[in-house]
């Protein structure tokens, strides 16, 4: 009897779900939640640091640079990329200095400038947002800044100390960031590159590793220890001396790494006890930005608030032609941020992001190799369009050619690959146009992708579009179109590097080249197999050596290999951070640089330094396209392609237009909630009768057995 | 009784020991604090100072056994083995390759690993033993024949299926629960209702095949024919005397899987973006964070070990035929 | 030479096994008393039926293990110049499969492309259509029409053929079977269909003849059209799924091959000698027990990688390379299954060395070393068997796990688990790309499925203990 009444009171229950229509069985988030201004973003992978000192990646970007401000930032709608204040007052002043220290013009021959000083002017109106480290009692001491270990006993998380403080940011916390910088057991990626270029920057290292030894165990005061070329001149006035001249610097103070940091964070975080609670930058970011970390639960949530403190900015009243009419000048002079609250949620299978994404749980997404059929396709027209079922949601698509370049590296220093004789020239050449990269990114990138030209990308000075800007060794330009030249052509050039047939006249020997690659991840495989089709094309065969990251970084190191792929993300829109790539003093075996290939041509090398220091300009593009006609014909790479990246948003979500330089566009962005909760509401009722379904099934199941129970009793019980 | 488990634990430590030794050799022979150093700092603008400072702030600069440039106990103490390995012994972790604390890491993500693994067993049990029972009622006849064989056919799908499947269809086609995600206290429930149903059905077909033999040969014991005999009906021989002297086994079964319950499960957890130590675990080996690895592998032997220990006591505990011995 | 023979190390191992596999077989049918439980095996209808489908599956393994460096047409010299690819005789056998390679997903069987693209017509047109494969029903010309009849047609060729050759292999048996007991045909026969036979020959019968027709059919079918469809980069889908089958073997197979010899000699010793040779052994494999195995495995794979990418000089090809992992895969599964096995077997060594006879043999000074391998080993080999037999599907499902989490076979080898891997994220596509992971999935739970049913009946066959308990 009781199991019948149980029954019953399922079948009730089953009978009166689909009655509750309130809220989506399937909302990952609190019911509660649905109707507030709040962005619903993921991330893939934990970031590993959140201090600015180390951070240099995207994922980590996504959340440090709502957080910290530095000097300057990219202008969020204008192309080309343009540098604009952001805690600055304006964009930094810049003066050259010789030898003796006397001013030089601004014309001047760069050889003559012994460095350049860039004076950077801050607002006087940011403020901290609120932080325990800055917290003061009325006797004007900081309160947390000589805590005991028993004092910690019962702190876990920040909020366990209740008092905060702000106080407002000066030049100072900039200096103190540089040298944080150069702190060598801060490691931070940029010391490297910056001890080339800062003034007293190399230095400061060994400075501080002298002041280190002498109170071992003791916190640092590096306002204590100045270093030569970075000066804070006033309270919102510092300085900061580079060699010689490096006009891109200016685009390294738009980076987290030139954020402000208080000394007394760094204080605070240093007390013993702190790091063991994960009481650290990496935890507890503090800034002067539009957002602030109030959730850090990295396995699986982060959340952005505003920042109380936060300065106010205005969204931009001026962009490019079509902003207009797309709509991204609405908001034009309103106060930001717009949204109180940004969610990011843990998401690191593909599939879950996208499913959450359709049933409109996340309000943005990147568009995956896989998922890309189904929301894109090519138009009438022949370009990418949403498909009808996207575009019925209401789903709109922004696409934009990445300020990055993959390619196909040969070392230059190999014998049969390398050097810059003739020979050589014409068998890169030949496979240039062998290993077919329009193939490619319609195969593996589903389109995603233009093949390059040359070193430059899309989006950056001296990168010229359509005939111009064509790759004549391996394109031709035929009815307004590119067109890559025919296998008979690359066959042609082999026969000419004598290797007809894939044979080497010399030796009589068949042609074996070898491809060093990273293996990993399902893809691979495919990949690999299309690279040696591809050599094979032109009787070429390919051996693949497959290794780790480090190890392949250990060949070119060495420069025990001969081809190579690698790809580079653009640091800055400036064609330098290209063609420093193949700049013959920077190669790996010179001075471990990045010029992978050891590639050195003396002409190019005359015109990179030509290039490096004048302002875009007629003249400069002239340089440029000769550098580019250089490349072109050495070809000491394959130039790959350019990855096109498309995001897909939903209506709600409002001011998207893809910043390929900028990090901290979260403050641009406006959701409509209401418009979100009826679409989550009317595209996730869910299907309940395959449970009715499966119920039925389990009793007819059920009453058989049921039978033979009583039967199989009765039979045993005679 | 207590100077059994005295025994027991005592007999533990070598067993400790040794695999302190198996996987220090495993991680720091093999590879080189170099590598680790690389593969942590990335790969962007690195310089060999930078990596030299790296690995003297994480302590890899010590030489692995024996330190000749200090004198005295220090000798052994200012080394890579000292410092690494023989403080996991008590249960210090110390932090990962990427800096963080692994013990904090540690004892936040036990919880949901524990929230799905506990009702995972226990349903499980619940579930699978009420099938075997029933199908040991049937013994010998159709439904006997054919549980087993779906039984084994359930056993031959590799979980990967179980858990794919589920999520496309219960997830994407019928909107039923979130297909992925986590949330603390009661939130929690819907995003653990499929995980634990997906759990329960992957383990069912190996489970019952096992519990079924188990009642079987209970049920072919002298003491049940002498119960039918005296004229105690099928059900309650089933239910008072072959249940309750199967239970044993089956329990005994269970305690040794206790403490490993905290391990988590490595692919439920990844699938479904559950924060448990199991996803914890693949992390760390995706990203080649040699330290926590190290940890996880200590922590998951001291558990099993536990789970040996109170294998050992419940036997005795159930069953007082077996001596201490 | 048309071409110059490659023996990978796998391969090499692989084929020891097979010698090894032959020896037994031959061994067995000498000696009545081990003859008897075997015979019992394949008397039961589910352990002969098995086990052809298990033969079946080992003989794909074994043709995908020939491998060889094809010739290629150039000449230099008057010396033929061999092709640096390595493939399988297999891979021969399945060229169309192979080398057919369309641009992207088709569904399986079709004619058409599975996402659309732009058609450039002759006359500038431009459409945008789901584009005919190249390889896929190529050969018709309007495949809404005509594609039925000409499947039809194909599979009746296949059944055909497949009948044919089913007619082929029974014949044979059925001649060598009245050549070896000596009775007339017609006796023969007519046990065979009256079914009068100890053995299971009717079942067996369809077993071959469904294996026959399967194989055939799918053969023909296969070379005009994508039997189970093409992956993103256009490759069989098929194609792959029989390539997986020798990974999949291979790992089940030699993982054994490896840990036996531990097990046997470790187990057996500690139970022979006890004392502190039984201190040591106990205490290596409870150690080894204790950590988790997804995490030794993990740890170990971690560290070859590292070892391999040190010394990557001695491993030139990535199919070496693969190969490499793949053995070193089934060593370290090796290492994390032969505790178990080596702790039955103690158990055993224990009980029998308390035998009467085994007493008498010492008593009369027998060396102990002789005792062991002339009295106890032989007496314990059930317990192997039993033992390899269940542990082949678990060995089988871990491979696909372990891919998932990147720790398994090289992502360059054909294996389930890559597939599943790889699949997994097509099932986000809609309309949904389902036929890799099924294809993964009916493969690999063929194989499973009848080593477990297989298992059952080895294990009841040969346990003296248990009769369908454990």
């Amino acid at each position: 009897m009781a199991v019948r009444t149980l029954i019953n009171l399922i079948f009730l229950a089953l009978l009166l779900l689909p009655g509750c229509k309130t809220a989506q069985w399937n909302n990952p988030y609190r019911a509660q939640d649905q109707q507030l201004d709040v962005i619903y973003t993921s991330f893939q992978e934990r970031p590993k640091e959140l201090d600015p000192v180390k951070s240099y990646n995207a994922a980590e970007y996504e959340f440090i640079a709502q957080i910290y401000e530095p000097p300057l930032q990219y202008h969020f709608l204008k192309r080309p990329y343009e540098l604009i204040p952001l805690a600055a007052q304006q964009l930094p002043t810049r003066t050259y200095y010789d030898q003796q220290g006397e001013i030089l013009a601004d014309d001047v021959d760069p050889a003559l400038v012994a460095y350049t000083e860039y004076v950077v002017t801050i607002q006087d109106d940011i403020r901290y947002q609120p932080h325990q480290a800055l917290a003061k009692d009325q006797h004007d001491k900081y309160v947390y800044h000589d805590l005991s270990m028993d004092d910690l006993e019962s702190v876990h998380v920040l909020s366990d100390l209740p008092v905060q403080g702000t106080r407002q940011l000066t030049a100072h916390d900039y200096v103190y960031q540089i040298k944080r910088l150069a702190h060598p057991n801060l490691h931070s990626p940029l010391a490297g590159l910056l001890a080339n270029y800062i003034v007293g920057f190399a230095d400061y290292r060994e400075q501080v590793l002298t002041a280190m030894e002498q109170t071992p165990g003791q916190w640092l005061d590096l306002t204590d220890i100045a270093m030569e070329g970075v000066l804070a001149l006033d309270e919102l006035r510092y300085s900061i001396r580079v060699q010689g001249v490096y006009p891109q610097f200016i685009y390294w103070l738009s980076m987290p790494f030139f954020a402000p940091i208080p000394w007394e964070a760094d204080k605070f975080y240093s007390q013993a006890g702190m790091k063991e609670r994960n009481l650290s930058f990496d935890w507890y970011p503090i800034g002067t930005g539009p957002y602030m970390l109030t959730e850090n639960n990295p396995n699986l949530r982060m959340v952005l608030e505003k920042n109380p403190n936060f300065h106010g900015e205005r969204y931009p009243s001026e962009g490019e032609a079509e902003d207009l009419a797309a709509g991204l000048l609405q908001d034009a002079g309103q106060a930001m941020p717009f949204v109180d609250k940004v969610v990011f949620s843990l998401e690191k299978e593909s599939i879950p992001y996208w499913n959450k994404f359709m049933q409109g749980y996340y309000d943005t997404s990147g568009i995956s190799s896989d998922s890309f059929d189904q929301s894109v396709e090519l138009n009438s027209q022949g370009q990418f369009a949403l498909t009808d079922e996207m575009r019925s949601k209401g789903i709109s698509l922004s696409s934009a050619v990445a300020t990055s370049l993959y390619y196909l590296g040969f070392n230059m220093r190999d014998p049969v690959v390398g050097g810059l004789d003739e020979r050589a020239q014409l068998l890169r050449r030949a496979i240039s146009i062998a290993v077919d990269y329009d193939e490619f990114i319609s195969i593996f990138r589903n389109g995603r992708g233009v093949p390059a030209q040359g070193p430059i990308p899309p989006g950056i000075f001296g990168y010229e579009a359509g005939e111009a800007g064509h790759n004549p060794y391996i394109y031709e330009w035929r009815n307004n179109q590119l067109q890559r030249r025919s296998l008979e052509h690359a066959k042609a050039l082999m026969t000419q590097a004598g290797y007809a047939q894939g044979i080497d006249q010399e030796t009589g020997k068949p042609l074996i080249l070898y491809f060093d690659t990273v293996s990993r991840g399902a893809d691979t495989k495919a990949l690999l197999n299309w690279m040696v089709k591809q050599f094979a094309k032109i009787d070429i065969q390919l051996v693949i050596r497959g290794t780790d990251g480090n190890r392949f970084f250990d060949k070119l190191n060495q420069g025990t290999f001969q081809i190579y792929q690698l790809g580079w993300n653009a640091d800055y829109p400036d064609p330098e951070n290209f063609f420093f790539l193949l700049y013959g003093p920077n190669s790996i075996l010179v001075s471990k640089g990045q010029n992978y290939s050891n590639y050195e041509n003396p002409e190019f090398d005359r015109l990179f330094d030509q290039m490096k220091n004048i302002e875009n300009s007629p003249l400069r593009l002239e340089i440029i396209k000769k550098m580019n006609d250089i490349v072109r014909a050495d070809a000491p790479w394959v130039f790959a392609f350019n990855p096109k990246s498309y995001s897909l948003s939903h209506s709600w979500y409002k001011n998207v237009k893809p910043n390929l330089m900028a990090n901290n566009t979260m403050k641009y962005k406006r959701v409509d909630a209401q418009q979100r909760a009826q679409a989550r509401q009317q595209w996730n009722s869910p299907i309940v009768w395959p449970l009715y379904a499966l119920l039925l099934l389990l009793l007819l199941l059920i009453v058989p057995a049921v039978r033979g129970f009583y039967q199989r009793e009765r039979a045993t019980g005679l | 009784m207590i100077s059994y488990i005295i025994r027991r634990v005592l007999y533990a430590i070598p067993i400790l020991i040794g695999i302190n030794v198996i996987t220090f050799l495993l991680f720091f022979v093999v590879n080189s604090p170099d590598d680790m150093a690389m593969s942590q700092l990335g790969q962007k603008y690195t310089t060999e100072q930078q990596i030299e400072d790296w690995k003297r702030e994480r302590g890899y600069h010590l030489p692995l056994f024996h330190n000749p440039s200090v004198t005295g106990m220090a000798q052994l103490q200012e080394t890579i083995f000292y410092q690494k390995s023989v403080r996991l012994f008590v249960f210090d972790f110390g932090s990962s390759d990427s800096g963080r604390d692994i013990s904090y890491d540690i004892s936040q993500r036990m919880w949901p690993s524990l929230a799905i693994a506990i009702p995972n067993l226990l349903v499980g049990l619940l579930v699978t033993i009420s099938f075997a029972l029933l199908i040991a009622f049937f013994r010998a006849t159709y439904i006997d024949y054919w549980s087993v064989i779906i039984c084994v056919a359930l056993m031959s799908i590799s979980t990967l299926f179980y858990i794919i499947g589920g999520q496309f269809v219960v997830g994407k086609l019928m909107r039923i629960v979130p297909i992925s995600g986590y949330d603390i206290g009661l939130e929690a429930i819907k995003f653990l209702l499929l995980p634990v149903i997906i759990g329960i059905i992957s383990g069912i077909g190996a489970s019952t095949r096992w519990y079924r033999t188990i009642f079987l040969e209970e049920m072919n014991k002298d003491y049940v024919r002498t119960a039918r005999s005296k004229g105690v009906s099928e059900t309650r021989v089933m239910f008072a005397h072959v249940l309750r002297n199967a239970m044993i086994p089956i329990l005994t079964g269970v305690v040794v899987v206790l403490p490993l319950l905290f391990m988590g499960s490595l692919l439920t957890e990844n699938f479904f973006g559950i924060p448990g130590l199991g996803s914890y675990t693949i992390d760390a080996i995706n990203r080649q964070d040699f330290a926590i690895v190290r940890s996880m592998v200590y922590l998951g032997s001291v558990l099993y070990i536990i789970g040996l220990l109170l294998t050992d006591i419940s036997y005795t505990l159930v069953d007082p035929r077996i001596r201490l011995s | 030479m048309p071409f110059q023979p490659v023996i990978l190390i796998t391969d090499a191992l692989f084929f020891l096994l097979t010698a090894v596999l032959v020896i037994f077989v031959l061994m067995i049918r000498t000696r009545p008393h081990l003859k008897r439980p075997w015979q019992k095996v394949i008397q039961r209808s589910t352990g002969a039926v098995s086990l052809c489908v298990l033969l079946t599956y080992y003989a794909v393994a074994l043709l995908d293990s020939m491998h060889f460096h094809p010739r290629l047409d150039t000449q230099v010299a008057a010396e033929y110049q061999y092709a640096n690819e390595i493939v399988s005789v297999l891979d021969v056998i399945m060229t169309p499969m192979r080398t057919q390679v369309e641009k992207t997903f088709s569904a399986p069987l079709s004619a058409y492309s599975f996402s659309k693209e732009m058609i450039q017509y002759d006359d500038g047109r431009v459409e945008h259509v789901y584009p005919r494969l190249k390889y896929g029903g190529a050969h018709l010309s309007d495949p809404g029409i005509e594609k039925l009849a000409d499947l039809g047609q194909l599979l009746l060729r296949g059944i055909a053929l497949g009948l044919f050759g089913w007619a082929v292999i029974m014949g044979t048996f059925i001649l060598l079977s009245t050549a070896s007991s000596g009775q007339a045909l017609k006796h023969q026969l007519h046990t065979m269909i009256k079914d009068k036979s100890d053995y299971p020959i009717g079942a067996v019968s369809v077993t071959l003849g469904l294996i026959a027709v399967l194989i055939a059919s799918s053969m023909v079918v296969g070379s005009q059209y994508h039997l189970f469809g093409t992956d993103k980069v256009g490759q069989d889908v098929f194609y792959q799924a029989i390539k997986s089958i020798r990974t999949g073997v291979l790992i089940g197979a030699l993982t054994t091959l490896v840990m036996l010899p531990v097990a046997i000699i470790l187990g057996s010793m500690a139970g022979f000698f006890r004392g502190w040779v039984d201190d040591v052994i106990q205490y290596i494999y409870t150690t080894l027990n204790s950590i988790p195995n997804v995490l030794l495995i993990a740890a170990s794979v971690l560290l070859i990688q590292v070892y391999m990418n040190n010394n990557a000089d001695s491993f030139d090809s990535l199919t070496e390379r693969a190969d490499m992992r793949l053995l070193f895969l089934c060593l370290i599964l090796g290492i994390t299954s032969w505790t178990g096995l080596c702790r039955l077997l103690r158990a055993e060594t224990f009980k029998l060395r308390e035998m009467e006879y085994i007493q008498a043999a010492t008593a009369f000074g027998v060396s102990k070393y002789k005792i062991l391998a002339r009295h106890i080993m032989p007496n314990f080999m059930h317990i192997v068997l039993i033992t390899v037999v269940i542990d082949f599907s678990g060995l089988v499902l871990a491979e696909a796990v372990l891919s998932y989490i990147n720790i398994g076979v090289d992502p360059a080898t054909n294996s389930w688990g890559n597939m599943i891997n790889q699949a997994r994220l097509e099932m986000a596509r809609e309309p949904v790309v389902w036929w890799s992971l099924s294809a993964a999935f009916i493969f690999m739970f063929v194989l499973v499925l009848f080593a477990n049913l297989f298992a059952d009946v080895v294990r009841d066959a040969l346990d003296p203990r248990v009769s369908g308990s454990d």
